[in-house]
């Protein structure tokens, strides 16, 4: 059973992978990103890692593809001019892709697991915990510096966006809810007595 | 006899657990389908009543029967698809808006142990499965190849993307306090001899509040509905879609959002527990007390619906990332404080 999953997952999301690069429409192509995130979630969930797969969801496809799936719809893309220069560059682009496997092929020949690895995951210091509890246990913990300095670097880009993109332009009426909140009837409203038939 | 066959059956379905599953499914949906079918009309019924009309009335005794009528009608027209509309794209986004919006209810308890999949990260489930339902707006306004649904769909999902950010601090507050991310322990954490008093609801009461405002916007209820402002948009994201994909559209929205006030009934309001723990409240089963919760929350979202102005865009974003985000973090802030320092206090369980 969890076989035949773990072939329905692989495959589709080796095939959307296939897609994004090969799909005419970018935003076709983003769609089949969102695809193999999913598949990925569901991976993580046959490895038993569901903390892992949710939060694949919630940043990867919750978040970040939304934002992808916004400039891609945004662009005006010529798919003509697109197309243009693939003869051109295709021998850079097989170059670069061959280097890339040709680099995971030596990783991948050369992995091995720590030898104490596959003992520590068949006894667990304590069973009985979900992996969320066990991860928050040693994020923590052990690896909290990591932890702190990892928040810190997307801080970093946080304030850089912002410092990028917001630009206060003198010209342009704004809403200043406190000054707003502030007013009173009294130093808004004048009531006059009008006397008759001479006016104010 | 029966005692035998009853054994039989449990046997039968101990041998097979995974069509144990899919019973306990198809049973689910169609009970919150038809209880969606209410909804819908109880959400009319209340809004008629706050402005003095009768709402719909006609099919059936008290107008009981119109949603079905409603569905059987759109059922039997022609789905008109745009020629110009990027016709899988557009078909697809209801399809998923409304799988996805039904599928987060696999892990919600409507009563002690009564959850499809009673998972350990069950609260985060339903958050990414309600972060993926923007997805069906996007797609939907995209593939629609018009400019108002474009427009409408941009907007969207900027608000859902904003309020999102909102609600998980809040469900993190949640979370510290039952120290459990699954629901059925979340609604267990508040089972305290103090009854009503002892749910999250009074301990967290500024999240309630701001989960409840964050749940309205998330699905695009009114004040909020900026998605479909019938003055700007026409109808928002919806306007090339007819008969069968809009009853899907439609159908999604309000199971979103009666996950939302089911939400608010695990979180806050203790799930299927009595409000008081004494004799006649106790013998309630758990089933009822949950779904007169969730209609109890409903109500407000219906009267929300009826008597408040619609949000202008920049308020609604100025209240999203400006006043409940600061709000939120600062109380999951404090809520964690107090607990590792007073762990006996009100916040602990």
């Amino acid at each position: 059973m969890q076989a035949v999953f773990f072939y329905l997952f692989a495959t589709i999301m080796i095939a959307s992978a296939g897609v994004v690069i090969f799909a005419r429409n970018p935003v076709h192509s983003v769609l089949f990103l969102i695809l193999a995130f999913c598949n990925g979630a569901g991976l993580f969930l046959l490895a038993g890692a569901e903390f892992l797969a949710m939060i694949l969801i919630v940043v990867y496809v919750g978040a970040v593809a939304v934002l992808f799936l916004f400039v891609v719809m945004m662009l005006d893309v010529d798919f003509a001019e697109l197309k243009q220069g693939f003869a051109k560059y295709l021998p850079v682009g097989v170059g670069v892709g061959v280097v890339v496997l040709a680099e995971l092929g030596f990783v991948a020949l050369g992995w091995s697991s720590a030898p104490s690895a596959a003992d520590a995951a068949a006894n667990p210091i304590i069973p009985q915990m979900s992996n969320t509890a066990a991860l928050g246990q040693i994020l923590y913990t052990k690896y909290v510096i990591f932890f702190q300095a990892s928040a810190l670097v997307l801080l970093t880009a946080m304030i850089g966006a912002i410092v990028l993109t917001l630009h206060h332009k003198p010209n342009i009426k704004r809403q200043k809810i406190a000054e707003q909140n502030a007013r009173t009837r009294e130093n808004v409203i004048e009531i006059k007595k009008v006397p008759f038939r001479t006016g104010v | 006899m029966s005692d035998g066959w009853a054994s039989a059956i449990s046997d039968f379905f101990i041998a097979y657990p995974l069509l144990l599953a899919l019973v306990k499914s198809v049973l689910l949906a169609v009970a919150l389908l038809i209880y969606v079918a209410y909804v819908i009309l109880a959400d009319r019924k209340i809004w008629a009543a706050v402005q003095l009309r009768r709402g719909p009335n006609v099919v059936g005794p008290w107008g009981l029967l119109q949603s079905f009528a409603d569905f059987l009608k759109f059922a039997l027209k022609e789905p008109v698809i745009p020629d110009v509309a990027n016709k899988g794209v557009f078909l697809f986004a209801p399809f998923i808006m409304a799988t996805l919006s039904i599928a987060a209810w696999a892990v919600i308890p409507v009563a002690d142990g009564w959850a499809v999949g009673d998972i350990n990260v069950g609260i985060l489930y339903i958050f990414a499965l309600s972060s993926l339902g923007v997805y069906g707006v996007i797609m939907g306004g995209w593939a629609s190849n018009s400019k108002y649904p474009f427009l409408s769909a941009l907007r969207s999902a900027a608000q859902m993307v904003s309020y999102e950010v909102s609600i998980g601090f809040v469900i993190i507050t949640v979370l510290l306090c039952a120290g459990s991310l699954n629901l059925t322990d979340i609604v267990n954490a508040q089972d305290t001899p103090y009854g009503m008093a002892g749910w999250y609801w009074l301990r967290l009461f500024p999240m309630f509040v701001i989960f409840f405002v964050s749940a309205l916007a998330e699905t695009n209820r009114p004040p909020f509905d900026l998605v479909e402002a019938e003055s700007e948009l026409v109808a928002g994201f919806m306007i090339e879609y007819s008969a069968t994909p809009y009853v899907l559209f439609m159908l999604a929205e309000y199971v979103a959002i009666v996950t939302m006030c089911a939400l608010l009934t695990i979180l806050f309001f203790g799930g299927w527990l009595p409000p008081i723990k004494i004799a006649p409240f106790t013998y309630v089963p758990g089933v009822i007390w949950f779904t007169l919760k969730v209609s109890f929350f409903f109500f407000f979202f219906a009267m929300v619906k009826a008597f408040v102005p619609r949000y202008r865009y920049d308020q609604l974003m100025r209240l999203g990332w400006k006043v409940f985000l600061p709000i939120s973090l600062a109380m999951v802030v404090i809520v964690a404080a107090v607990l590792q320092f007073w762990p006996a206090g009100p916040a602990g369980s």
